[in-house]
């Protein structure tokens, strides 16, 4: 059976470029990069390597600006709890309603430690209110942290004039690019951001590896004390072989960055032509032109997202879904319901995330199989009728029985 | 997330059986919502003189598993009278698929109340089921009464709250109303243990264990069954020391100083009341709050 990998936003395929450059970092190279001896000394120059090509990547102007870390999400829990150790008279947050449980279930903890956080909204395309942002600055407000793009919608959030606001109100300001690293071009020389989370996994290196990108001159606090590693501000011996594999899909990323915007947005658009001309009753989440080139989420009314899924997956097609039953809770996606996607379509949302190696044979086979699953399921649907939909206002069901 | 679903359970949402709608149904039970995440509308033919059930077709909004819980209900109910139809209990529909995940369950029970819902409407009864049971809303986000779910309780002796959002979705939401349901829980068990004990069944027996033993068996309980269901919500908690019945804790991250600890300290009591000792009293450690 063919398979069809459309769930890069989750995960991505490790390149094979990224395999064999960190191999040799697990047969041979094993030493120590803190170590005095050559067994050492090899390693260390090959970790500050792949620091310099992922300082490239974010245009970072100094090396010292990278930090290596296990993932994303310490990468933001770092960023998150640095900044307010190191400001300990400042006791408010500003973050939004959409952010990565990597940052809002910090804000959650600080917030029963103490903190006020403000969890700005966003609009129905997904956007945020600048002035709403602006207004909520107090005295007291010592971090705004934002994503870059939403990993549901790709939705992306204006960061360089979120930056612009905090620098003005003398506010850190700390984004989490996670989705956005090898899919927009990063100059952090030119951007006004403190520090900045990326995860490997999401461009093509192996899982257990990311980056926390903090500013010359931002005053910083560890959040893994230990050894001198990273200068002092990440304890731990360096996770050498996936630090080296970091490098080389920096360098691959940076490669095809151009090809990332083109060549995939175009599958991604023809992806998402092919479905709305094909299917009826659905709407696309989100911005259509503020997003990744690479996503597209839509919602398919009177069907449930999982059910989309498994038959999907049954036609070797991955993809995902903010639906209740896929989340592994009972609620749809707090993205969507924070835009304001009504329930109805909510629970039917499909999220189809590309990366370059998506061809237009995915996408043909994909606009092939999808139409009749979801045509499948709506005839499972009591709330579907093909020849009459009903109208919007007895859509949803009852407890009561039905009247005959 | 991917389930553990069965090979039953995929066979039945890939290839469901009785999709549809009965031409002029005897019986009609509808139960859920499109807003919930899921709804199942169950429509029969009964013959009038055996009562049998000769036709029955689902529709169902939902997902694998809901729609595998609707058709393998309408092959058990084939063929049977209304009264043995209504024996049919949502843990034997989830057996009949090879068992569910257990945050699937309310699958299983979406299905038992559609029958109940379809047999009352046959019969001309009013079907009472959630915010019309005449019970008190527990959980907003679901429309979940108290009676709702303290029959789920009592039907599959459920012993946490993750176990009734698993059965019923109450608490599934915001999770508001956690401390109502870890009361609700409490109290039910309580009446289930008295009742239990008027009806002449012997109470268990107390245990002779040794001091070292009982430790064992404390640590144990929390270990397997206290503790992941608090880290769950982000907390923990610690075994301080045993003293004669006292059970000395201290709970940890979002449990510390959480207006709802009481509560949470009468749930574990309770579990550890059920499988070490019946007098054991759960005491939170003073020394160790912050």
């Amino acid at each position: 059976m063919r398979t069809v990998y459309l769930d890069n936003n989750a995960t991505t395929k490790v390149a094979d470029e990224v395999i064999d450059a960190m191999m040799p970092y697990l047969k041979e190279e094993w030493g120590n990069p803190s170590s005095m001896h050559d067994f050492g000394g090899h390693v260390k120059q090959a970790v500050e390597e792949a620091r310099a090509a992922v300082a490239g990547l974010l245009g970072a102007k100094d090396l010292s600006e990278i930090i290596f870390t296990s993932c994303g999400s310490e990468s933001d829990n770092t960023a998150i709890l640095s900044a307010l150790q190191a400001q300990p008279d400042k006791k408010h947050v500003i973050t939004t309603r959409v952010e990565h449980p990597a940052v809002l279930a910090v804000c959650q903890y600080l917030e029963r430690k103490g903190y006020r956080i403000t969890y700005l909204g966003v609009d129905n395309q997904g956007l945020l209110d600048l002035d709403e942002l602006e207004r909520n600055i107090t005295s007291d407000t010592a971090l705004i942290t934002t994503m870059w793009a939403n990993n549901e919608t790709g939705v992306i959030f204006p960061v360089e004039e979120i930056g612009a606001i905090a620098r003005r109100h003398g506010v850190l300001f700390h984004t989490d690019a996670v989705q956005v690293a090898g899919k927009l071009k990063i100059d952090m020389k030119n951007t006004p951001v403190d520090m900045l989370s990326i995860s490997g996994h999401k461009f093509h290196a192996p899982k257990g590896v990311g980056a926390l990108y903090v500013r010359h001159g931002v005053s910083f606090r560890p959040f893994l004390r230990g050894g001198h590693q990273e200068r002092g501000r990440r304890g731990g011996t360096e996770a050498v072989p996936n630090v080296v594999a970091l490098g080389k899909a920096a360098e691959l990323a940076g490669a095809h960055i151009e090809d990332e915007q083109s060549r995939v947005g175009r599958l991604r658009d023809r992806l998402e032509q092919g479905i709305v001309e094909s299917i009826p009753h659905l709407r696309i989440n989100g911005h259509r032109k503020i997003r990744l080139p690479s996503t597209t989420n839509i919602s398919f009314e009177f069907v449930e997202g999982e059910a989309i899924l498994l038959l999907l997956s049954d036609h070797g097609i991955a993809a995902s879904s903010g639906s209740a039953c896929s989340s592994g809770s009972l609620e749809p996606s707090h993205v969507l319901r924070a835009m304001g996607v009504p329930y109805t379509y909510a629970h039917g949302s499909i999220r189809f995330s590309l990366s370059r190696y998506n061809t237009d044979e995915d996408i043909d086979y994909t606009l092939e199989q999808l139409p009749p699953i979801i045509a499948r399921l709506r005839e499972i649907s009591p709330f579907y009728k093909k020849e009459h939909p009903m109208p919007q206002d007895t859509r949803g069901m009852t407890n009561r029985q039905t009247a005959r | 997330m991917a389930w553990d679903y069965t090979d039953k359970v995929k066979e039945y949402y890939r290839h469901p059986k009785n999709v549809g709608e009965v031409e002029a149904p005897d019986a009609v039970g509808e139960v859920g919502s499109i807003v919930c995440g899921d709804a199942l509308r169950l429509t029969l033919k009964v013959d009038p003189e055996t009562k049998i059930i000769t036709d029955a077709k689902f529709q169902t909004f939902g997902c694998g598993s809901a729609i595998a819980s609707s058709s393998a209900l309408t092959e058990m109910i084939l063929g049977k009278s209304l009264d043995d139809a209504a024996q049919v209990t949502n843990q034997q529909i989830a057996d009949f698929l090879g068992g569910l995940p257990p945050e699937k369950m309310h699958c299983s029970v979406m299905g038992m109340d559609a029958l109940e819902a379809a047999i009352a409407d046959y019969r001309g009864e009013e079907h009472k089921h959630t915010d019309e049971d005449e019970g008190k809303i527990v959980c907003h986000c679901f429309g979940i009464t108290d009676k709702y779910i303290e029959r789920a309780i009592r039907d599959n002796k459920l012993t946490s709250v993750e176990d009734v959002t698993n059965y019923t979705k109450a608490g599934g939401g915001c999770g508001s109303c956690h401390d109502e349901i870890e009361s609700i829980l409490f109290r039910v068990r309580s009446e289930q243990a008295k009742e239990a004990k008027e009806h002449g069944e012997t109470p268990r027996k107390k245990k002779r264990m040794s001091t070292l033993q009982k430790i064992k068996l404390i640590e144990e309980t929390i270990d397997q069954e206290i503790r992941p269901a608090l880290q769950q919500d982000g907390g923990d908690l610690d075994l301080i020391d045993v003293e004669g019945n006292e059970v000395i804790v201290a709970f940890r991250g979002f449990c510390s100083g959480c207006v709802a600890s009481h509560l949470t300290l009468e749930g574990i009591q309770m579990k550890l009341r059920e499988v070490v000792l019946p007098d054991l009293v759960v005491v939170e450690d003073r020394d160790e709050q912050l």
